[in-house]
């Protein structure tokens, strides 16, 4: 079944060769799916076009999300490793416990060891803000924090915010206020503003505050205090009205309009016939 | 990144004897500066010495002020209540720089201890003194619009990027450290702890090697109510300082009876405006008062081909620092 020739012989003719369907037979066993799944696959997944090649991915990445749930079986390989040092810390609930270069940098042991790709790697030297985590209650940047010291850590990523389907209220006046455009400084972003929310429940100055010796708690920024506090986080899209827009909302504990919305299936039929004309009329 | 050993401190004794050990390793506490090094090949060492889990946190009083740990954040010391009703000016000078995510990973001495921020000397293509001494200055010749006014030479010309270090040095503040022995600590004035580049910027700090800095104390004073961290810019926000001022004055009858005026961004240390000060103190406050003194100071600039606007600049930043203070809009 490895002979891609062979496969692509069967996409042409269309007909199933005996050896095929013994190898889906097997994978389809690896795999664990019987019953009606099974014959629906050699129904329309193989007469589909869709193929033991198709059916090969899918264990792969079933394989790949066993691999996830045990990182110790992963990381039991790197033995080999030349400074290697052991950490054992939280991320986003969960206790991991991983063996990594001294090298590694937060970012990187989120990103390619553990899979939660929701942190951004951005500029990688501490400019950008978009690989901004919360450790132990405050926002860093990932990129310069040595994963080496996150010793019995506690961090939260973009991926811990939610809990289960229910937005964080940052992650959802995000949306609601179009704090985005490409997306990707976006995660940092949020980190960002879920930490800023405790900094100015406990209290805590930034260069905006105006007097610095009068301290109070459960502050209630301006919109020059959100943008200075959160200096730190490039959004290279210029989405800022809408991200200081987001955490005003969420701050003030105030529920603010939107100021886009959806057109409606109306307005899209008027600005069609509208475009139409325009070209009748050019022509 | 090159490889390099992980070892963790257990203590203050124990994180000296590693050091000095290894004359390849170095210290890692909050790592924005030294981890950014090595991911540019700037700084190679073969060993960090990890010793954020030293217990040099504490921010509390002492008989002659506020001692202030040196691992404590950035952060947690610009916050910390004693600091900001006694010593506003360090926290709005901690606040000035950076970004809240950096002022939380940051600790103070290794705020202190940071490196320049010129571009030939993260450069590793080209000579830089301070990285290969010997081998020249590429900023000299080269764009140098950020750069020093005050006491550079020829083998180096850039600023010491610290806001924290410039409140520190017009608060007369003391750097505590631990000698290699790691049993006996001593004191270094503020103003002695960086140093003008002279003939070996490599060599900028007061720390011989191994040497740990345990504190910083700030001495008592009356500047509180009347000081002010004025920071210039190309951002408002998270960017170096073009030029920045520290001035305090503490008044009394109507006049100034002692003046502290410090200016980041113009020298390869904090610098404090001596002259400038000795001109304010006996005097009515008044704009023409602060202008005189800023002029004073500014006098023995030395521009190099590209920062010429920095005198102009120094001269404007030191008067209206001057005239926040005295209107206590710190407080």
């Amino acid at each position: 079944m490895n002979d891609h020739r062979e496969d692509e012989d069967y996409l042409l003719n269309g007909e199933e060769r005996p050896e095929t369907r013994a190898d889906g037979e097997k994978l389809l066993d690896e795999l664990g799916i019987f019953g009606v799944a099974r014959r629906r696959f050699f129904e329309q997944g193989l007469a589909g076009g869709l193929g033991v090649f198709a059916l090969q991915l899918l264990a792969k990445e079933k394989a790949l999300a066993a691999v996830e749930t045990a990182p110790d079986a992963v990381f039991a390989e790197n033995a080999g490793l030349e400074n290697a040092v052991r950490v054992s810390l939280k991320i986003n609930g969960a206790a991991q416990s991983v063996e990594i270069d001294s090298r590694t940098a937060l970012v990187d042991l989120l990103r390619e060891n553990l899979g939660l790709t929701g942190t951004k790697k951005g500029c990688d030297q501490g400019q950008c803000g978009a690989c901004t985590v919360i450790v132990d209650g405050r926002r860093v940047l990932s990129c310069l924090t040595l994963a080496a010291r996150c010793e019995g850590k506690t961090v939260t990523t973009v991926e811990g915010l939610a809990k289960g389907d229910e937005l964080h209220p940052v992650q959802a006046a995000f949306i609601k206020h179009d704090g985005f455009q490409c997306g990707y400084c976006t995660p940092g972003q949020i980190c960002s503003a879920v930490a800023l929310l405790d900094e100015a429940k406990n209290g805590e100055a930034s260069a905006a505050t105006k007097n610095l010796r009068a301290t109070a708690r459960d502050l209630k920024l301006s919109d020059e205090e959100i943008r200075e506090r959160m200096s730190g986080n490039v959004c290279r899209c210029g989405a800022y009205p809408g991200i200081v827009a987001a955490i005003r909302e969420v701050q003030a504990g105030r529920e603010t309009a939107q100021y886009w919305q959806f057109a409606t299936e109306e307005e899209i039929a008027a600005a069609m016939s509208a475009g139409e004309e325009e070209r009748d009329a050019a022509v | 990144m090159r490889p390099f050993k992980f070892t963790k401190a257990k203590d203050e004794a124990d994180a000296v004897r590693l050091v000095s050990a290894n004359r390849d390793a170095q210290y890692i506490a909050g790592g924005t500066n030294i981890v950014d090094l090595m991911k540019e090949d700037v700084r190679r060492p073969n060993e960090l010495i990890d010793i954020s889990g030293l217990k040099l946190t504490r921010i509390k009083t002492i008989p002659s002020g506020l001692s202030i740990g040196a691992l404590a954040t950035n952060t947690d010391t610009a916050n910390h209540p004693l600091v900001r009703q006694q010593f506003p000016l360090l926290s709005q000078a901690i606040l000035a720089g950076a970004s809240a995510q950096i002022r939380n990973m940051a600790t103070n001495g290794g705020n202190l201890m940071q490196q320049v921020r010129c571009w030939y000397f993260y450069d590793v293509a080209v000579a830089c003194n301070r990285r290969e001494p010997g081998s020249g200055c590429s900023a000299l010749g080269g764009l140098n619009r950020r750069y020093a006014i005050f006491g550079w030479s020829e083998s180096c010309v850039a600023v010491n990027p610290s806001d924290m270090a410039v409140a520190l040095a017009a608060l007369d503040a003391v750097v505590n450290v631990t000698e290699t022995s790691g049993t006996t600590g001593y004191g270094i004035p503020i103003t002695e702890f960086h140093k003008l580049p002279g003939d070996a910027p490599h060599r900028d700090k007061a720390l011989e090697p191994g040497e740990l800095i345990t504190s910083i104390e700030l001495p008592r004073n009356n500047f509180a109510a009347n000081s002010y961290y004025l920071k210039v810019g190309e951002r408002t926000s998270y960017s170096f300082a073009l030029v920045s001022v520290a001035a305090a004055l503490e008044l009394a009858g109507g006049r100034i009876k002692q003046a502290r005026v410090a200016l980041g961004g113009v020298a390869n240390k904090p610098w404090r405006a001596y002259d400038a000060e000795k001109m304010l103190v006996g005097k009515t406050p008044s704009r023409e008062a602060f202008e005189a003194a800023a002029a004073e100071e500014m006098k023995k600039a030395q521009p190099l081909e590209h920062n010429e606007y920095k005198v102009e600049l120094g001269r404007r930043a030191i008067t209206l620092a001057l005239l926040r203070a005295f209107k206590g809009a710190a407080e």
